[in-house]
């Protein structure tokens, strides 16, 4: 029965975000498309940090990554749009794949340092390498000739670009929610509860722990790759330590123990923001009393603490 | 004789000055159960952290049905048969109990490395992990999160575990441990017929001697790091040193420590 109504209430608001251009200002078309972009970065996160125990704290390098690959096979190469996703997937995935290797070994605050310490590291490259990268200005001035799929989309209209990310986002959803109920989540579930035990049914945790972190930094480089032409530009910032701070907010906000959470913790990152910082400027002062309730006493963020409390409701 | 399952040679473990464990040799065949007894601190959790790969040995060798297997990590020992438990609680608290043997069911079939399946649909590793539960007697749990079953229910947890990697040779250190008398009970009779089976090789550490008579078909005495005695349990029943070391004649404070 309440499986009934969750699925319900998803159909809904699914439908909702499809029609949100015929009812929502347009400025909230912006929001949403935001939203979803932050929302698939916080999830790709979150299957590192939520599912598998690894607090990384250098996630933005992937975003970055991916926003950094669209951006220069945009300008440089022309290639239709979602050409560029794929190709940010695979360089982001290998970034991921090269640093996850080297930070797995390293548990518990040893990871999160390490991997903070390598996010600085790229960047600090894309700031400085100005002959690729064109310093703190980033690339811009790129722009979608085509789409691909030999679709004829006019990209560069926002309700179309939120359309077209609604459809990236939603697919890459569906495919983490897949690896998160799949076998391999279930270990990537356990490995977080009780790596040694883990250890010791025979599976090696290092490899899982990779493929976790190799499996978030793809994702994360799609959501950068989504975010590039969004904001017209993939600059530093977006692999700035700070942007690593953000799908780490948003997680403990919605909660990490289920699948949605960081979807639901950037919604509200996103909603607050806009609205607290049209009538003051601490937002961060706000968001700090946020967090402090969250975590002092809601542990499992928003969307969690909700949901057990419903479940566990007697009808 | 056979082959032995296990031939363990001059194996020896120092933490800095403190020697654990002291060339320690023991020959295990297939399907014996050994009990090891010593008191606290007597070098048996260290000498199992060393057979299955926790720990490495500072001297010595470790060889698993004829293959030196001294050094390996945990994953690679349990791949080639061999599994155990810890003397502390070591379960994966907030998945349901039945969850917990289908995550080790799942890790032996290799299943593991499947992204794309539903876990929650794989009848064949449910059923695996069900009868597993059957066989400890705590199936009734299955459907309850193992973090608030009791402390005997997750020590019988953690021997189905232990079991879901189909393992031949079989470590349970202290089993029994912290249990109630009836619960002490029916854990040794569950063990006893696992035994009977055929199917493993057991080695069992306990303090408590009516386990150890119980189940043994060899005991090791170990005390501060050596191998006070190998024998039968009728024989180590009768060594006079064994009884002062470690059957309660003199160090009392010590075994229960
Ligand atoms: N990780 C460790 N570091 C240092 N000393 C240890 C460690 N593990 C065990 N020891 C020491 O080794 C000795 C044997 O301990 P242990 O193997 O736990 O004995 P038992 O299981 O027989 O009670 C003790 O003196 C203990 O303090
Ligand atoms: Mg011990």
């Amino acid at each position: 029965m309440k499986q009934n109504i969750l699925i319900g209430v998803m159909l809904v608001a699914i439908a909702l975000l499809i029609a949100l251009p015929w009812y929502a200002p347009f400025f909230y078309i912006f929001i949403f498309t935001e939203i979803l972009i932050l929302g698939l970065f916080a999830v790709s996160f979150n299957l590192i940090f939520g599912y598998t125990g690894m607090l990384s704290f250098g996630h933005a390098a992937y975003f970055g990554m991916g926003a950094y690959t669209t951006a220069m096979l945009l300008l440089h190469q022309d290639w239709p749009f979602v050409y560029t996703l794929f190709a940010a997937m695979a360089l982001s995935g290998l970034l991921a794949l090269v640093i996850g290797f080297l930070c797995v070994r390293l548990s518990e605050v040893y990871f999160a340092m390490l991997t903070l310490a390598f996010g600085m590291m790229v960047f600090t490259i894309a700031h400085s390498w100005r002959d690729v990268t064109n310093g703190s200005d980033g690339i811009a001035g790129f722009r979608i000739k085509e789409f691909g799929l030999g679709l004829d989309l006019t990209i560069g209209n926002p309700t179309v670009y939120y359309h077209v990310t609604l459809v990236v986002v939603g697919i890459a959803a569906v495919i983490l929610y897949i690896i998160s109920r799949s076998s391999f989540g279930m270990i990537l579930k356990a490995i977080r509860q009780n790596p040694e035990r883990v250890s010791f049914c025979g599976l090696n945790i290092r490899t899982y722990r990779l493929a976790s972190f190799t499996i978030g930094g793809i994702f994360a480089g799609l959501a950068g790759a989504l975010i590039a032409p969004f904001l017209r530009v993939a600059s530093p910032e977006l692999m700035h330590w700070s942007m690593s701070a953000e799908p780490v907010l948003m997680s403990i906000l919605g909660g990490t123990g289920y699948f949605l959470g960081p979807f639901v913790g950037a919604a509200m990152f996103v909603l607050l923001e806009t609205w607290i910082t049209s009538f003051t400027e601490s937002w961060m002062l706000f968001l700090g009393i946020v967090l402090a309730l969250m975590v002092m006493f809601f542990r499992k963020g928003v969307l969690g603490t909700f949901l057990d409390w419903w479940m566990n409701k007697n009808d | 004789m056979t082959d032995p399952i296990l031939k363990i040679s001059n194996l020896t473990k120092r933490f800095g000055g403190n020697t654990a464990v002291s060339g320690i040799n023991l020959e295990v065949q297939p399907r014996e159960t050994i009990a090891i007894i010593g008191p606290n601190g007597a070098g048996k959790t260290t000498f199992y952290n060393m057979v299955s790969g926790r720990m490495n040995p500072t001297e010595g060798k470790i060889e698993l049905e004829g293959q030196d297997i001294t050094g390996l990590p945990p994953h690679k020992i349990s791949r080639m048969g061999v599994s155990r438990s810890f003397q502390i609680n070591n379960i994966f608290p907030e998945m349901t109990v039945q969850e917990n043997v289908e995550v080790a069911v799942t890790a032996f079939h290799g299943h593991s490395r499947k992204l794309f399946n539903f876990a929650s649909r794989n009848r064949a590793v449910q059923d695996e992990a069900r009868e597993l539960l059957g066989k400890l007697q705590i199936l009734e749990l299955a459907d309850r999160r193992a973090e608030v079953i009791s402390y005997g229910d997750k020590r019988l947890l953690e021997i189905a575990v232990v079991l879901a990697t189909r393992p031949h040779l079989v470590l349970l250190d202290e089993p029994t441990a912290g249990m109630t008398p009836d619960e002490t009970k029916r854990t040794t009779s569950l063990i006893r017929q696992l035994a009977d089976t055929g199917d493993y090789t057991f080695l069992i550490t306990e303090h408590d001697m009516d386990v150890v008579f119980g189940l043994a078909d060899r005991i090791l005495v170990m005390h501060r790091g050596e191998n006070l005695f190998v024998g039968t349990p009728d024989e180590v029943k009768a060594h006079p040193e064994v009884r002062r070391a470690y059957l309660g004649e003199e160090e009392e404070e010590e075994a229960s420590a």
